[in-house]
């Protein structure tokens, strides 16, 4: 037990009572069960004396006793272990939230690593249930299985002892080190044919194409076989611990046997000992479980240790007042996710103040000054020099190729990058002088990956602004093009996003982080490519709604690879491989031979097509 | 769901698992067979012990029988495993299989993932319900009977009573089953909604961040995990409730046969050997029902896997054996009144064309208009719900598809790049095409600085998904391979998209070489592609118009 053990049982400390309880109650429950077997058996082979019934009298109601709170006293210890582990474990959530909150850098991006997030997390929960509990208690009946049996016959406890041992500490040695080896070699194996589903689901199409479909499967199919050759081979080792200690269990019992009848003592006793032995050895080899459960979690928990180890020691549940927090607000016992319904909504607007700080301080001055990014030593850099004015209230585009540093720029503006030469100004502050609180309020918007939770419409769009009444969302919803669509669902604003008639498509995704951006209205509002996924009429209908929902006296950084609806703006700036290559109005960039020029003439040319038609 | 505890369709699909399985079966019985072997033993053991004597005879026969347990435990598991691995691996292959029997075409998308997912970590869920639950399932057949045939041997009366009362396990059971269930399923939505929203919010954290929202979050994540652990307890409450049921209807069980054995002991009317052997026995018969019903829910997964790689395994049609016409890849392609509907949408409709072999034409045309259905249509991937597509005469529906696919090249919007060298993804479609004709699809592909900026040039192994190239030196790995293919017919679906300009520059001129002198159908997303088009075909809401071709510079 070291490091990211000692981490896990630091944050256990609040329900160190409770988990010491559920330890001591499990232990209790295993010896009323050897206890029960030793006294049945002494019950038994006294009455076979034929002594009279008074003097079975207390062991008759032992045994009744024992046998009741045996179950009683599992069902006690169940429930409260469950429940201080299940209270560490949303500590443990809240915390690894907070870490990851805290941190600038991105959250885990694919899939697999966040559910492995989720997976690690539990594993804390595996550790104090499923090793740490049992353990314990197997290692406390254990002694008093040998102190019991020494008062009985000191001989016979030495043998028990020696049975003990070897059952809870030679054999969940051995079965640690023969799992570790298995998962060793498992894994690497695991990970090949996990990349095979992959190719041959995800890679299905270009593998038929290429008449290589045949070969693809052969070679999965024999990995397949190995792994099933190689499972096969460690699971016969691995159960021969199990077999072990069944074996152990037996012998201890006969040696006890045998020892206790040469030490002279008495026949009843010695059937209690033998009985007792069997029960307290079988007792002792629920540690071979806890070890295998332990070394299977041991990665999970060091990413959880080093997680959590680094997060702020700030939190102090229900301390202060709450922010309001649209998404995931639990109404009462009923609904889950945020689905605040009128509910949460109302205690958001009584919640006004902060919110709208950004709306009443106006747009700052923001200034570029040679901003250089470069996200490894040796790459080329993503912006190179990067010189930009935006006083406020004015609005500018930035277009150019993808992979120009467009979405660089605007990761550099809302703190998210910092550059590796130059300077962001808001106001002449060094944007990385502002808290990660206080900067969004003065900039932000739609940025690349805007991500639509799993709530309802009005808690993702409320996130923009918490304290937003019927009509701001309506007005941010009507720019966005999707006020349509919310008046269409059955549940309107409180449709969940993601379930049965919630399922948006890629472009009404796209509208909703839009109106959200909108409704948070920020001084300096970036929007990073707001019409993708949009077919060409629908752009330009809500470029255009946008742009002019915007309050006057707000800057606009609009980063575009669409050159259409750009007339009205008043600079646009043409990036390539992070450096401007033009600058100045639509009129002026058009009439100019360049980038510019070249790209608004194919795209006309398409879209010119493309209307020609529809129409 | 099914909730079966044992699928018979796994005798049927994998029969190679069908010795091992009547093995494990075999060896419960043996297993019951040794439990009441050393009851007896050491109920002799200790009867000999209460007058203070030692029986040898006894002693032998208890660690005998406890070394056969010892040696049956290993069996079982060993055999459990190995079932387990037999029934992964072929289900393994027989999803694959399925995948590639339905094709391209029905897999694609999120089925992709359910698939992948399902047939690379999914299945090893069933090595809980192999090793874990299903020899126990066998014990709670074999050994409540072995121990009532023992002891009604011994003491019939008490047999009886064990009789009577051992249905009420099942019984009870069930009845509690169905309750945890009910009350389980009701949770399950708030649960899993509640489980899923840490996922959410972390997924969601740059999101958060950018409206300077994290911090407050924090909050709402430690009420709705507090939330997730009050729904829990709720069910979990249950769940041990019953168990405590069933534990309580065991013990009082036990105690029904015990009182009347000790009362005839004190009586003289039981020999004390009899009596110990009842109670050594009777809790045994108990347990395993117990046991096999507190693995199962473990074993839920495992069996949900199951289900769902039967199922979806039985569905692929036989696997095609066709040995139809050889299209004639430098004959003339021809769509003619082609329909093509999907569940929900028309992707094309009436479309008729010919394309002259040597033609190069361009498709243009809005998103989700049908562009890749006409490639798919051409590949073998989509088949005309009405019409047919023929080339050289042929229609492709019956046609030797492997034969003609093997005259076609197709560039995908997105290449799927395979966790192999680079040299084998090029290789693909010829793996035995020789280092020159590689190296030369390199170069035509522009691909060579790539390779050469490679820590192992060709050899580099590309992680998952080809993991470590950038978007364009994919999109130059898919142009190698349809260079080194050499085919007369080409298929382009839009190669520069997401490209930079740089990158789509490069692309471009290799685009440029690989059409010439091939019939190209090329789906064109950027102007530049106009330019080498001998003709431009505008797809629209499933409909397909020609346009003359205006060249790019001149358009208005």
């Amino acid at each position: 037990m070291s490091g990211p053990e000692l981490t896990v049982l630091r944050l256990a400390r609040p329900y160190l009572k409770r988990l010491v309880g559920a330890g001591l109650l499990a232990a209790a429950t295993e010896f009323a069960g050897l206890a029960l077997m030793a006294t049945a058996t002494w019950l038994l082979m006294t009455a076979a004396d034929r002594p009279p019934l008074d003097r079975l009298t207390v062991a008759i109601v032992a045994v009744r006793a024992l046998a009741v709170s045996r179950g009683v006293l599992r069902y006690t210890e169940r429930l409260a272990g469950h429940d201080a582990v299940l209270r560490l474990v949303t500590d443990v959530r809240t915390r690894v939230f907070a870490t990851l909150a805290a941190r600038r850098g991105a959250p885990p991006r694919t899939g697999d690593a966040l559910s492995r997030l989720v997976s690690d997390v539990e594993a804390v929960q595996d550790l104090l249930l499923r090793v740490l509990v049992p353990g314990a208690a197997a290692g406390l009946v254990s002694v008093a299985a040998v102190g019991l049996a020494a008062l009985i016959s000191p001989p016979a406890a030495l043998a028990l002892a020696a049975g003990l041992l070897v059952a809870g500490v030679a054999l969940p040695a051995l079965a640690t080190v023969l799992t570790r080896r298995a998962g060793a070699e498992v894994a690497p194996l695991r990970g090949v044919l996990a990349a095979d589903a992959v190719d041959l689901t995800h890679g299905a199409a270009d593998l038929a194409a290429f008449g290589a479909t045949g070969t693809a499967l052969g070679a999965a199919e024999r990995r397949a076989q190995r792994l099933a050759r190689l499972e096969r081979r460690l699971a016969a080792l691995g159960f021969a611990v199990d077999a072990l200690g069944v074996l152990v269990a037996g012998l201890t019992a006969g040696a006890v046997v045998l020892v206790a009848l040469r030490a002279g003592v008495d026949g009843v006793l010695v059937g209690v000992l033998a009985v007792g032995t069997l029960a307290a050895v079988e007792i002792t080899l629920a540690l071979v479980a806890a070890a295998r459960q332990w070394t299977g979690l041991r990665s999970g928990l060091a990413r959880v240790a080093q997680l959590v180890a680094a997060a702020p020691d700030t939190e102090q549940p229900g301390a202060g007042p709450a922010a309001p927090s649209p998404v995931g607000r639990p109404t009462g016992a009923g609904t889950a996710v945020g689905a605040a319904g009128t509910g949460g909504a109302a205690a958001n607007r009584g919640a006004a103040g902060a919110g709208g700080a950004g709306l009443l301080a106006g747009a700052p001055d923001v200034r570029f000054e040679g901003v250089t990014v470069r996200y490894r030593a040796g790459a080329p850099a993503a912006l190179d020099g990067f010189d930009l004015d935006l006083p406020a209230g004015r609005r500018v585009a930035v277009v150019g190729p993808s992979g120009a540093g467009k979405s660089t720029l605007a990761a550099v503006l809302t703190g998210a990058v910092r550059p590796d030469g130059g300077r962001v100004t808001l106001d002449g502050r060094d944007v990385s002088a502002y808290s990660p609180d206080e900067l969004p309020r003065a900039v932000g918007g739609l940025l690349a990956e805007a991500y639509v939770f799993h709530a309802s419409v009005r808690d993702n769009l409320l996130l923009g602004r918490p304290d937003a009444d019927e009509d701001a969302l309506i007005a941010a919803t009507t720019a966005a093009g999707l006020a349509d669509w919310v008046r269409a669902q059955p549940d309107g604003w409180d449709t969940v996003v993601g379930e049965e008639g919630g399922q948006l498509s890629g472009g009404q995704r796209q509208r909703l982080a839009l109106a959200r951006a909108l409704l948070a209205a920020p001084g300096v509002l970036v929007l990073d490519e707001p019409t993708e996924g949009l077919d060409p009429v629908a752009a330009d209908e809500v470029l255009a709604s946008t742009l002019a929902a915007t309050p006057a006296g707000h800057s606009v950084l609009l980063i575009t690879h669409r050159l259409s609806g750009l007339a009205g703006l008043d600079e646009i700036v043409v990036l390539d491989a992070g450096r401007v290559v033009q600058r100045g109005r639509h009129a002026e960039l058009v009439a100019a031979p360049g980038w510019y020029r070249d790209q608004w003439v194919l795209q006309q040319a398409a879209e010119h097509g493309y209307l020609a038609l529809s129409g | 769901m099914n909730r079966r505890p044992f699928d018979p369709r796994l005798l049927h699909r994998v029969p190679a698992a069908r010795r091992d399985l009547a093995l494990l079966a075999l060896l419960g019985v043996l297993a019951a067979g040794l439990i009441v072997a050393q009851a007896t033993a050491l109920a002799a053991l200790l009867a000999t012990a209460f007058t203070g004597r030692l029986d040898r005879t006894a002693l032998t026969g208890f660690v005998a029988a406890v070394a056969a347990r010892s040696v049956l435990v290993w069996a079982q598991g060993a055999v459990s495993a190995r079932v387990a691995a037999t029934v992964k691996a072929a289900l393994r292959a027989d999803l694959l299989g399925a995948v590639a029997r339905h094709g391209p075409g029905w897999v694609a998308g999120q089925r992709a993932g359910q698939l992948g997912t399902l047939a690379g970590r999914g299945l090893d869920a069933l090595d809980a319900y192999f090793t874990g639950y299903l020899p126990q399932l066998v014990l709670s057949v074999t050994v409540p009977v072995a121990v009532l045939g023992r002891v009604f041997l011994a003491d019939w009366s008490s047999a009886v009573i064990i009789a009577l009362t051992l249905p009420l396990i099942p019984i009870f059971g069930a009845l509690l089953g169905w309750q945890a269930q009910a009350a389980t399923e009701r949770q399950w939505r708030r649960l899993s909604r509640l489980g899923g929203h840490f996922l959410d919010m972390v997924a969601g954290l740059p999101t958060l961040r950018a409206f300077g929202r994290a911090q407050a979050q924090t909050d709402a994540v430690r009420r709705m995990a507090d939330g997730h652990r009050t729904a829990t307890m709720k069910t979990l409450r249950i769940a041990f409730l019953s168990a405590l049921v069933l534990e309580l209807v065991a013990t009082l069980s036990v105690a029904l046969v015990a009182v009347p054995v000790g009362v005839r002991l004190l009586g003289g009317g039981l020999a004390l050997q009899t009596a110990l052997l009842v109670l050594l026995l009777t809790p045994e018969a108990y347990l395993p029902l117990r046991a096999a019903g507190s693995r199962f829910h473990a074993s839920m997964e495992g069996l949900t896997a199951l289900d769902e790689a039967l199922t979806l395994s039985a569905s692929a049609p036989a696997p095609a054996g066709r040995a139809g016409a050889l299209p004639d890849g430098r004959g003339e392609i021809r769509f003619e009144s082609v329909t093509v509907a999907y569940e929900r949408t028309t992707a094309l409709r009436e479309v008729s064309l010919s394309i002259r072999p040597g033609e190069r034409i361009a498709i243009i045309g809005p998103s989700g208009a049908g562009k890749s259905t006409l490639l798919g249509l051409l590949l073998g991937f989509v088949t005309p719900t009405t019409g047919r597509v023929t080339v050289g005469g042929v229609d492709l529906t019956d046609a030797d598809l492997d034969g003609w696919r093997r005259q076609v090249a197709w560039v995908p919007q997105r290449a799927h790049l395979f966790a192999a060298s680079l040299a084998d993804n090029i290789r693909l479609g010829s793996p035995d095409a020789p280092p020159a004709a590689v190296a030369a699809a390199v170069r035509d592909a522009a691909l060579d600085d790539v390779v050469a900026a490679l820590p192992e040039g060709l050899d580099t192994l590309l992680g998952e998904r080809g993991h470590g190239l950038s978007s364009g030196q994919r999109q130059r790995v898919a142009l190698a391979r349809a260079f080194l293919r050499d085919a007369p017919v080409v298929l382009l679906d839009e190669p520069t998209a997401r490209l930079d300009a740089a990158a789509e520059a490069v692309v471009l001129s290799a685009t440029h070489r690989l059409v010439a002198g091939r019939t190209a159908l090329l789906v064109a997303h950027r102007p530049a592609l106009l330019e080498d088009a001998d003709r431009i075909l505008r797809v629209e809401d499933g409909r397909v118009t020609e346009l003359t071709p205006t060249p790019a510079g001149e358009a208005r």
